[in-house]
Order: C-alpha cells, then sequence, then structure tokens
C-alpha cells in the first residue's frame, strides 16, 4: 500500500470558511476515526464569511412555513432552482441555526429570550435570523471556535492548492503550496470538499474580499467537473461607491429608502409596489436584489442618479430611524459609512450603487454535494446545488453553507470510507503538476512581455464590467469573449518581478488571475448561449424569459486553455411548484 | 496642493537579503484611500516583490494589521490624509517574529486562542429537538462586547507584557475565554481557571491598558482582564484552601 506520510488524510477540505468548517464539524462528527483536514490559503478567520452582514433564514416562528420559504426561494430564482434541493434545504435550515445557537453564536433578541428574526428582500415572512449587522462574522467566529474542539481536524492554514490529483476518475488529493516556505506538498486524500467562495473578483466593483478569486472552482473545472449556471452573477443594489463595501440589505429591512437624485423613492416606476412608510414585504426596496440593481441602471439610463468621482449613485435614506434604532441594529452600518465614507446616517443620506456580490454559479453538484468526478465535493458558495437559481434571496447564503456544508462533509466521509487505496500513481501526479508550476510561472521567460498581472486584471475587469454586467447582449458579450480568450494567452508570459520562495504573493495572485480568467471564460460563453432573460442575467437583444428553451441549466467544460468552453444543459427539477410569472409588489 | 505622498516600508526578504532594510515609494495622495491601498498601489504598480497580507478592505478579516508610524493599526481602516505631509513608515506588527516584509508568523496565537478553550461549554448537551436556549438581550449584552474580536493582533503588538513574555496567553485570547465565562449558556467556566490561573494566565497581565486603547474593535480586553482578576482571585483562594472543593460553574 502506498502511503504519504502525515500529509494524508480522509477528507480534505479545500477552503475554511463558513461551509468548509461546518463540512470539518461533520466529517468529525459522522466518525471520529476519520482524518479530516482543512487546507486554506488564509487562516480560518479570515475567510470571506466574515464579511456577510444581515442574516441567515430559516423557519423558526410560528406564523411562518415552509412552504412559503420555498415558495420565496423558488421564485425569488426565477424558477431555475431545482426545487428538491430547495424542499431539503428549508427543511433542515431551522436545524442547522439551532446548532449554531447550541454552538455559542450570538443571535440577536427578543425580550423574552428567544432568537430574534427581521425582515430581508424577496421573503414573505420575517425569517432572518441575526446577530446585529455582523451575522456572517459571529457565524464564521463561531464555527472557527467551535472546530478548536474537534481533536481530528487538522488545519494547514496558509496553503493554497494547485491542482486536484485525480487518477482513473478519482480524485485522490490535491497539491498545495505552503506560502511561508514556497514549498509544494502533495496531501492525499480519499475526498476532497472544494469550498472556496465564489469569484466576484472577476468584477471591477465588487463586495468581495481580495481572496475571492474562484480557485476552487476553476480547479475543479481544469479536473473535468462541469461548471454550472455561470451566467448568473448578483449584483448588490447597495455598495459604496469606490470601495464596493457592502450596506446590508437589512438597512431596507429596518425601513430605508432609496432615493434618486430628485429624492424620490424610484423604485414605484418599475412594478415594485406602492410606496409606503413602513417597510412591505416583498414590495419596494424589499424586492429581490436583481430588480433593485436593474432599476438602478435603468435610472442611470434615464439621467436620474447622482454623478461621482467613482460612478453614478443614489441615495439610501436611513435618517427617519434614528439614531437608538440605527446604533441597535446596523451599528456596523453606521460604522463602516463613518469610517470609509466620512459621512453619518443617522443624520446623511448614504451613496449607494449596485456592486457585484455573489456568484449564483459553481460547481455542478448533486443534492449531496458530489460532482461528476468521483472523489470531488464542493459547498458553500463555491458550489451550485441549484437553490439559488437565477438569483439568490438574501440570507439564503449563509444558511446554504451550513446545510450543504454539512451535508457535503457526511457525504465525503461516507465515501472515503468505502474508497480504496491510494493509486500508486499518486506521487507521479503530484511531481507533474509540480512542475508545471515551475515551467508557468517562475521558469525565466522565452519571450519578453510588457504585461503584468495587474494590468491583465484591470483588462478583465473593464470587459466583465462593460460585457457581461447588470445588461448584456450578443455584442457585448461577443466582444468580452474575444478579448478574455486574448488576456488567458497573454497572461502565460507575464514575467514575476519575485522570485523568492518565501511567501510569494506575486506568485499567489498570478495563479488567481488565470483562475479568474477562466472561470470568465465560462461566465461569458454561458451568457451568450443563453438567449433570454431571467433574474440576474438580462439580455436585452432577448428581454423575455423562454421557459420553453431555457428551463435548463447551462453546464460549461473546459476545452483547451484559451478557447471557449463546451456548453450544455441539463433539465431543472420540478417538484411541485410550476414556473410562474414572478411578481412583486 | 500635494499631490503624492512618500510610503516608507521596511521590507526583508530572507533569501535575499538576511537582515531588514527601509524602501521608500512615491504613491499618489487619493482622497479616500487607506494606507493598504496604498500598499495594493506599489504592489500592482511599483514593486511586485512587496508582501503583506490584506483581504476584506472594511475591517473585519483582521489581516491586515500593520505598524503604522509606531503605532498598530488596521491599515484597511487607517487613511493617508491622517498622516500629512507624511511620510508614512509601515513595518510588521511588533512582538512576532517576521516570515517576510510586512507578513508575521501567527502561530504561537493560534495555539494561545485554542488554549483557553473558547467554544461553548453546556451544563449538559442538547439536542436540535429541545430547540432553542433562551438568552435574554440584558443576558446577551454581558458578553457582546467580547464576541467582537477580529484577531488582528493589535492588541499583542501594544501589549508590552507580550514583548517580554512570550507564555503570556495575551489580550484577545484571555478577553476570548472571558467571552465564554460571561455566556449564560457556558458552564466551562471552571475547566478555562485551569488555564487562567496558570502561569502565562490573566495575573501576568500588569493592566497598562495599552490593548484597549489599539482594540479597534472596542472589544476592551484590559476590562476582560480585570474583570478575571477578582473571579480568578476567588477561584485561586477556594483552590489553595479546599482543594476539590473550588465550586462548579
Amino acid at each position: 500500500m502506498t502511503r504519504y506520510g502525515p500529509d494524508e488524510c480522509d477528507v480534505l477540505i479545500v477552503g475554511g470558511g463558513g461551509a468548509g468548517l461546518r463540512a470539518a464539524i461533520a466529517v468529525a462528527e459522522t466518525d471520529p476515526t476519520l482524518r479530516v483536514a482543512v487546507a486554506s490559503k488564509v487562516y480560518p478567520m479570515r475567510s470571506h464569511t466574515v464579511s456577510a452582514e444581515g442574516g441567515s433564514a430559516g423557519v423558526i416562528k410560528s406564523n411562518d412555513s415552509i412552504e412559503e420559504h420555498i415558495y420565496d426561494t423558488i421564485s425569488g430564482g426565477d424558477w431555475l432552482c431545482d426545487q428538491d434541493a430547495v424542499e431539503a434545504f428549508v427543511n433542515e435550515a431551522p436545524k442547522e441555526l439551532l446548532r449554531m445557537e447550541h454552538w455559542g453564536c450570538p443571535w440577536s433578541r427578543e425580550p423574552d429570550g428567544q432568537v430574534a428574526v427581521r425582515s430581508f428582500g424577496g421573503m414573505k415572512n420575517k425569517r432572518t435570523w441575526y446577530a446585529a449587522d455582523k451575522t456572517g462574522f459571529h457565524m464564521l467566529h463561531t464555527l472557527f471556535q467551535t472546530s478548536l474542539k474537534y481533536e481530528p481536524v487538522k488545519r494547514y492554514d496558509e496553503y493554497f492548492v494547485t491542482s486536484l490529483l485525480v487518477d482513473d476518475g478519482r480524485c485522490q488529493g490535491v497539491l498545495a503550496l505552503e506560502m511561508a516556505t514556497g514549498q509544494l506538498h502533495t496531501i492525499a486524500a480519499k475526498s476532497v470538499i472544494l469550498c472556496t467562495g465564489g469569484f466576484g473578483k472577476a468584477f471591477p466593483f465588487t463586495t468581495n474580499a481580495n481572496i475571492k478569486t474562484g480557485d476552487g472552482v476553476a480547479l475543479a473545472y481544469r479536473a473535468g467537473v462541469a461548471l454550472k449556471d455561470m451566467e448568473f452573477v448578483q449584483y448588490h443594489p447597495t455598495g459604496l461607491p469606490f470601495t464596493g463595501i457592502l450596506i446590508t440589505e437589512a438597512t431596507r429591512a429596518e425601513g430605508g429608502f432609496l432615493l434618486n437624485k430628485d429624492d424620490y423613492r424610484y423604485l414605484q416606476d418599475y412594478n415594485l409596489g406602492e410606496p409606503k412608510p413602513e417597510p412591505v414585504l416583498r414590495t419596494m426596496e424589499l424586492g429581490p436584489r436583481d430588480r433593485l440593481s436593474q432599476a438602478f441602471e435603468q435610472e442611470r439610463l434615464k439621467g436620474r442618479t447622482i454623478k461621482g468621482p467613482y460612478g453614478d449613485y443614489v441615495h439610501l435614506d436611513l435618517r427617519h430611524l434614528g439614531e437608538q434604532h440605527i446604533n441597535e441594529r446596523l451599528p456596523m452600518v453606521r460604522e463602516l459609512c463613518l469610517k470609509y465614507e466620512k459621512i453619518d446616517p443617522v443624520t446623511e443620506c448614504i451613496p449607494v450603487r449596485p456592486v457585484v456580490h455573489y456568484t449564483m454559479g459553481g460547481i455542478h453538484t448533486d443534492i449531496m454535494g458530489a460532482t461528476n468526478v468521483a472523489g470531488v465535493y464542493a459547498a458553500g458558495e463555491a458550489a451550485c446545488v441549484s437553490i439559488n437559481g437565477a438569483n439568490r434571496l438574501g440570507s439564503n447564503s449563509l444558511t446554504e453553507l451550513l446545510v450543504f456544508g454539512a451535508r457535503a462533509g457526511q457525504a465525503a466521509a461516507a465515501y472515503a470510507k468505502e474508497s480504496p487505496d491510494f493509486s500508486p500513481r499518486l506521487q507521479a501526479l503530484a511531481d507533474d503538476a509540480a512542475q508545471d508550476i515551475e515551467k508557468t510561472w517562475i521558469a525565466p521567460r522565452s519571450k519578453r512581455s510588457k504585461d503584468t498581472i495587474a494590468g491583465i486584471r484591470k483588462e478583465l475587469h473593464n470587459q466583465m464590467e462593460n460585457g457581461a454586467g447588470i445588461y448584456r447582449d450578443a455584442k457585448s458579450l461577443q466582444t468580452a469573449r474575444e478579448t478574455v480568450l486574448e488576456l488567458q494567452e497573454r497572461a502565460q508570459h507575464v514575467a514575476l518581478q519575485d522570485t523568492s520562495y518565501t511567501f510569494n504573493t506575486e506568485l499567489t495572485a498570478a495563479i488567481e488571475l488565470r483562475n479568474l480568467l477562466e472561470l470568465s471564460s465560462a461566465i461569458i460563453e454561458s451568457a451568450l448561449q443563453r438567449t433570454e432573460s431571467r433574474g440576474s442575467h438580462q439580455r436585452t437583444d432577448h428581454p423575455k424569459r423562454d421557459d420553453e428553451k431555457f428551463m435548463a441549466h447551462s453546464l460549461a467544460y473546459r476545452t483547451e486553455y484559451g478557447t471557449a468552453p463546451r456548453i450544455e444543459y441539463a433539465p431543472v427539477t420540478i417538484t411541485r411548484w410550476p414556473p410562474k410569472e414572478r411578481v412583486y409588489g | 496642493m500635494q499631490k503624492t505622498i512618500t510610503i516608507q516600508v521596511k521590507r526583508y526578504i530572507p533569501e535575499k537579503q538576511p537582515t531588514p532594510f527601509y524602501q521608500d515609494y512615491e504613491v499618489p495622495l487619493e482622497t479616500k484611500w487607506g494606507v493598504l491601498d496604498a500598499l495594493t498601489y506599489i504592489k500592482d504598480e511599483l514593486d511586485g516583490t512587496l508582501a503583506f497580507r490584506w483581504s476584506c478592505h472594511m475591517g473585519v478579516c483582521g489581516s491586515c494589521g500593520m505598524m503604522v508610524n509606531g503605532q498598530p493599526a488596521l491599515t484597511c481602516a487607517t487613511f493617508l490624509e491622517e498622516y500629512l505631509p507624511g511620510p508614512i513608515c509601515i513595518e510588521p506588527l511588533d512582538h512576532f517574529p517576521v516570515i517576510r516584509d510586512l507578513v508575521i508568523d501567527t502561530d504561537a496565537f493560534m495555539g494561545k486562542l485554542k488554549y483557553v478553550k473558547p467554544w461553548l461549554i453546556p451544563a449538559e448537551e442538547r439536542s436540535v429537538d429541545d430547540g432553542e436556549n433562551r438568552q435574554t438581550p440584558a443576558e446577551l449584552a454581558a458578553f457582546k462586547q467580547y464576541t467582537l474580536c477580529i484577531n488582528c493582533l493589535l492588541c499583542y503588538s501594544a501589549c508590552p507584557v507580550v514583548g517580554l513574555n512570550e507564555d503570556f496567553l495575551g489580550p484577545a485570547a484571555i478577553a476570548l475565554a472571558q467571552r465564554y465565562n460571561y455566556d449564560s449558556r457556558d458552564a466551562g467556566q471552571t475547566q478555562r481557571h485551569d488555564v487562567l490561573l496558570d502561569h502565562g494566565g490573566a495575573f501576568d497581565c500588569t493592566l497598562i491598558g495599552e490593548c484597549s486603547r489599539a482594540c479597534p474593535k472596542h472589544v476592551d480586553p484590559t476590562g476582560a482582564i480585570q474583570r478575571y482578576k477578582a473571579d480568578g482571585a476567588m477561584e485561586f483562594w477556594k483552590r489553595l484552601l479546599l482543594p476539590r472543593g473550588a465550586a462548579k460553574r
């Protein structure tokens, strides 16, 4: 039997955010004898789950129902969600949130000590659990701290995974770069769960952290896993201009207004209902994110937004909520505005614009997180199960990483236990992958290129914003397609200035850029071939939803590097909720 | 009007040069730019070899702590305009071994964090079928402040005791232990006494208060430690007088 010494485990999780940590705990609880490890390019508590603000949805109150949460999610996703997955998700959500409560998550409370819930966009009832407006922060720290008590969970902090090692159609581990030393390590694993988050950093204006470069999604893609529904990219309607910092939807749930340059609540012009002084669920400012971002863009075209040095914006008005309410429910919003915009939302309006926030698409998995490559699993934003369809509802994603993190952990554990020994070719595979890195990035260039990582990244951002943004058409997408393929080629020749092995962040940035380029190409191709408009994917040349042709998931398969992917389609699972028109207001 | 500002960075690249050195960079003085924006500008436009950690750019991930003009700071939440006319000196956080440039080695801290048992230890295990624990807003408020730590390590850099005694658990780890000790759902204080009363525990703190001044999230580790000293002293005497009698909590 081939052994790999200490760097051998049963289940390896790549990514230490919410989904990864939940998966690790699930593996440890499924079978404490399993060796489980978490490898991440950052320390777990730095993961982007930390930035989530508003809350996590799950039916807990007696005036709410499982049925309604399911319906809100399916209609919010414009009928592209797999309904069996949504049912499982909504059913398991309360249990997962209760476990977080038992693990110490500091949920905000009602006066009698029950967990409090708030309204959220696109949700018909109050069902969003929250910890003030730092819900993701508290969930991540609770999961991280809880994970420390599980002895079998080993961590590879600041290990950047560069390839999956697949032999005989079965994934058996990864190659990972230890950032502190620059050494490449083979970590053998019976199964691998990818929990590396989304790829919002393909776009210039985003709420996403610097680390959100879709590394795990790209790893899967290169290993032959299909990427599902990549064309669906969510713009959050309220980010700060310049920094892209998220101003949570909870501001609107608490009663905030969106105003154009004439102080007019412009959402009333976009089929989102009548303006009322109090927030009304599923109407106006509490409509879904795709509709609100599209309304902004329409207002901009009408010249009714406000011009600023970092692009056009509108006003988010919280002044009528009062200082005490803002401090109690939205302390981070106030803190962020004071710090980064030098304004106080108690007395001033907040400038906001739509910013890329979440990628609905990702690694094509089944309802247990399994992919079409044996031994590869995925969960969280990196995965596309799909419960989010064409548009995710706010506060479903934090719950998603719990429910599907746990499911993927259980499934990967079961698979690892049944899995045969490692292939004798594993080390040879790892050596090849290591040589590839050496050849691509470290070896001296044969031809001198003037390109830089930052320069190519900037060109990519322009293409994605202009070609594949809130509104798209065949022409804009074709231009983006050609440019991005050319950028892929040029990225191959970028010469790194940094030739040191110790903590070489230029090398990791180069790998991240290559990942973003490949994923961008999949976004563009999927968007080009979907000649309809649905949820967050709006084609000005095909403005209607076309259920006959596109009630289907797109699946992007990688071809050669530098060529566009092959797109296929798979049916959407419909159980009890046949497609209808999506109505708000 | 001033158009640029000088950023003076302490560099250390062990493979290339065994001793640290300082390097100056001239960056545009943009309104709204944080110190971190200046560093990413350097990385993207001037010098690809500069190494530093960053991620969220909104003061919550805790990655980008550095010394800015001698004071520990989150560079994403510290702005160029606060340092006019410059120069601004950026160094790695004090009291940590340096891996490279502005990147410090935090492994010792990660070990200390685990050592204080920072997880909920309930009096008895509950299953999800038992439903939620009730916790009133007042009970939540009793520990909420201590949950706000982002592990940015500015407090370790500010604390003179950390600089002298590498065994000291340090402000963030003790505040985190207290976060669970004061949680109405927790019954693990006895187990945490074993750690906090030990060598390197809370009594090594001299209550200078630098950690609380450095904390960007107003966690007030000094307050947490001070409160512990009252509880811990009682426990210490109980343990001395009644070896097995110290009350379980």
